[in-house]
């Protein structure tokens, strides 16, 4: 009607697009993220620390809780890191391998680590779009909520939690997961209000799509890029709040440990020439941090290319 | 069919609540009177034209007619039903009926769906039951219409140019066949050639599909080349409703004389001889609208009765209304 030879163009068309299929901004921004090393390198190095704590115990001589009689007591002298004895990174005080300790409280903190951050984006990322779609009374009495659960402070509270409730890794989760939430539904909700007036949102309600439809569909998405930014910057947050936890000797329970109670053995030993103990689960500690850091830097600027 | 009345909108008021800083909760809200007392009617094939300068209430009135804000009085009448006094649920099937189209082409598409989703969502709402191979062909055949390649589905948004980007938001509300579109300044964020194309798109489209048009612009001839009934609105209230051709011809009121002396003529010598009626003046504040006529504090007809009195909104002929004290 338009195109008056449509045929013609059309056989033209398909011989210029090889298949037809967009680019989508996701696959703009793997781009993007591909380009900077820093956050190249940063995946990188994460992954192989996430492999290495799933592969490592393969090559482990002794296990994390099994205690080397001849080390114990006198780390100093026998427990230093050495092939040989089967203690790659040297042994803790009480004579157990730091190897298998180190991948332990690696499995442990990157899993506090994640799952906290999971759980705190998908519940953040709700009530946040909620508050914000449906604006009004409803969004006052939301943010309020939030502004209540915020002025409490956090800490106090998740030591509060431990001691009363009993020390376990679960109670450590609902702790740090009822809190961290927060910060995660603001930036939301502000997101939100700007998405909420754009025309493609009004276009939605007017052919009728559903307020629940129009959340899933049309908001989320677009919050995906910020919420995944935030998410990775969260990760190292809650690993830190745990290593914290730990090192007050409230996190996890013996025998299990995590980055935060070796670090804090480590430190308490320092004075008996074994810093092994501590550099071990420290280096771990630093560059896992690091790393999240420079991936949330690089995801940023991957998804946010305008604000550089 | 092409003479039944589709719309009717009767005395149609929109207001909002405005509250300035630092004013207590309990303070009343001052109302601002968006759109005041509008009425018209559209039947099947017409094409409404609304213009006006900006913050006018052009375009909330086309939002209030789709219920996007709430009206405070008057009726939208739809085939017969009210459409105001429905609620959410009772209103979706009409939904589908009643279709629209937006100023800014890219920002009116989901950015994270490629264009054959984005096509395909009213569709998917209406009909969720349709089989994935009739939507698909549906879309095609829709995306056809417009003059768009349906290799192109796969793509997404930030691909197109404007003006395809618009040709996607039309192909959206046509693909439940609507009965009226609703267009808000489709043309105003386009390239002028690429302007005429949208608008003489449209106009094949409502020949084909028999479709009743509202077109809202502040572009006179853009206007006056698509509508066969034209509505000049100022300050929320119409002050002028006529035939496309006697509004142009004949123009009764003041401002909308001025509006038609102020499009250019492209052709120099012309347009420099032209008479040119200016408006002097800022738009007085809707908050806080004038006595009596609107008008009357930049109208260079105002006189004594133009401040105590507001003008009725009568006809001069069968197709011709005018709100004026003193029109021609």
């Amino acid at each position: 009607m338009i195109v008056g030879k449509k045929g013609k163009i059309k056989k033209m068309a398909e011989n210029l697009s090889e298949s037809g299929a967009g680019r989508s901004l996701w696959k703009d921004a793997r781009m993007r993220f591909m380009q900077n090393k820093a956050a190249t390198i940063s995946l990188f190095i994460l992954l192989s620390i996430v492999l290495f704590s799933f592969i490592g115990p393969y090559f482990a001589v002794w296990s994390y809780e099994q205690i080397d009689w001849n080390a114990m007591g006198s780390a100093a002298r026998v427990g230093m890191p050495s092939i040989e004895s089967g203690h790659f990174f040297g042994t803790d005080d009480l004579g157990r391998d730091l190897y298998s300790r180190v991948i332990q409280g690696t499995q442990i903190s990157l899993m506090v680590g994640v799952l906290g951050a999971t759980v705190a984006v998908i519940v953040g990322t709700l009530y946040g779009a909620t508050s914000g779609y449906l604006g009004g009374r409803t969004d006052q009495i939301m943010m309020r909520i939030v502004d209540i659960l915020m002025s409490i402070p956090y800490m106090f509270v998740l030591i509060l939690l431990l001691v009363v409730f009993g020390r376990s890794i679960g109670m450590l989760f609902i702790g740090i997961g009822l809190l961290s939430w927060l910060d995660m539904s603001r930036i939301v909700r502000g997101q939100t209000l700007n998405l909420k007036n754009k025309e493609f949102i009004e276009a939605a309600r007017v052919t009728g799509v559903s307020d629940f439809k129009i959340i899933t569909r049309h908001i989320v998405p677009n919050l995906l890029g910020i919420v995944a930014v935030y998410a990775t910057l969260l990760v190292p947050g809650i690993i830190l709040a745990e290593s914290f936890i730990s090192f007050l000797g409230l996190g996890v329970q013996e025998p299990s440990t995590s980055w935060g109670a070796l670090i804090k053995e480590g430190a308490g030993t320092i004075s008996y020439d074994t810093e092994w103990q501590l550099l071990f689960p420290l280096a771990f500690f630093v560059v896992s941090l690091f790393c999240f850091y420079f991936i949330g830097d690089g995801l940023r600027d991957a998804l946010d290319p305008k604000e550089r | 069919m092409s003479n039944q009345e589709i719309l009717e909108v009767k005395n149609l008021k929109v207001n909002f609540d405005v509250r300035s800083e630092g004013d207590m909760p309990w303070t009343k809200a001052k109302k601002l009177k968006a759109v005041n007392d509008v009425s018209f009617s559209l039947k099947a094939g017409e094409t409404l034209g609304v213009v006006g300068e900006s913050g006018c209430g052009k375009s909330t009135l086309a939002r209030a007619i789709v219920k996007m804000v709430p009206a405070e009085s008057g009726e939208v009448v739809w085939l017969g039903n009210d459409l105001l006094g429905m609620s959410s649920a009772e209103i979706r099937p009409y939904r589908k009926q009643i279709q629209m189209i937006f100023q800014d082409p890219l920002a009116s598409l989901n950015p994270r769906m490629n264009i054959g989703e984005i096509i395909a969502e009213p569709l998917r709402t209406h009909y969720p039951k349709t089989p994935e191979s009739d939507v698909q062909a549906r879309v095609s055949d829709v995306m056809n219409k417009v003059g768009l390649l349906d290799n192109l589905m796969n793509r997404y948004p930030h691909e197109f140019s404007g003006g395809q980007c618009q040709r996607i938001g039309i192909a959206r509300a046509l693909i439940l066949k609507p009965k009226l579109i609703i267009c808000d300044e489709p043309v105003s964020a386009l390239d002028v050639s690429i302007q005429a194309q949208v608008v003489n798109l449209l106009m094949d489209l409502q020949e084909e599909m028999d479709l009743a048009l509202i077109f809202i612009a502040h572009d006179l001839s853009v206007v006056k080349h698509i509508s066969t009934k034209i509505m000049v609105l100022y300050l929320g209230n119409m002050v002028e409703l006529a035939n496309s051709e006697d509004i142009y011809k004949a123009p009764s009121h003041p401002y909308t004389q001025a509006l038609i002396s102020a499009v250019p003529i492209p052709d120099p010598s012309v347009e420099k001889n032209k008479d040119l009626i200016l408006i002097e003046g800022e738009l007085p504040s809707p908050i806080n609208p004038p006595s009596g006529c609107v008008f009357r504090t930049r109208c260079h007809k105002a006189q004594e009765v133009c401040a105590n009195e507001k003008p009725d909104f009568k006809g001069l002929s069968k197709d011709h209304s005018v709100a004026c004290h003193f029109h021609d």
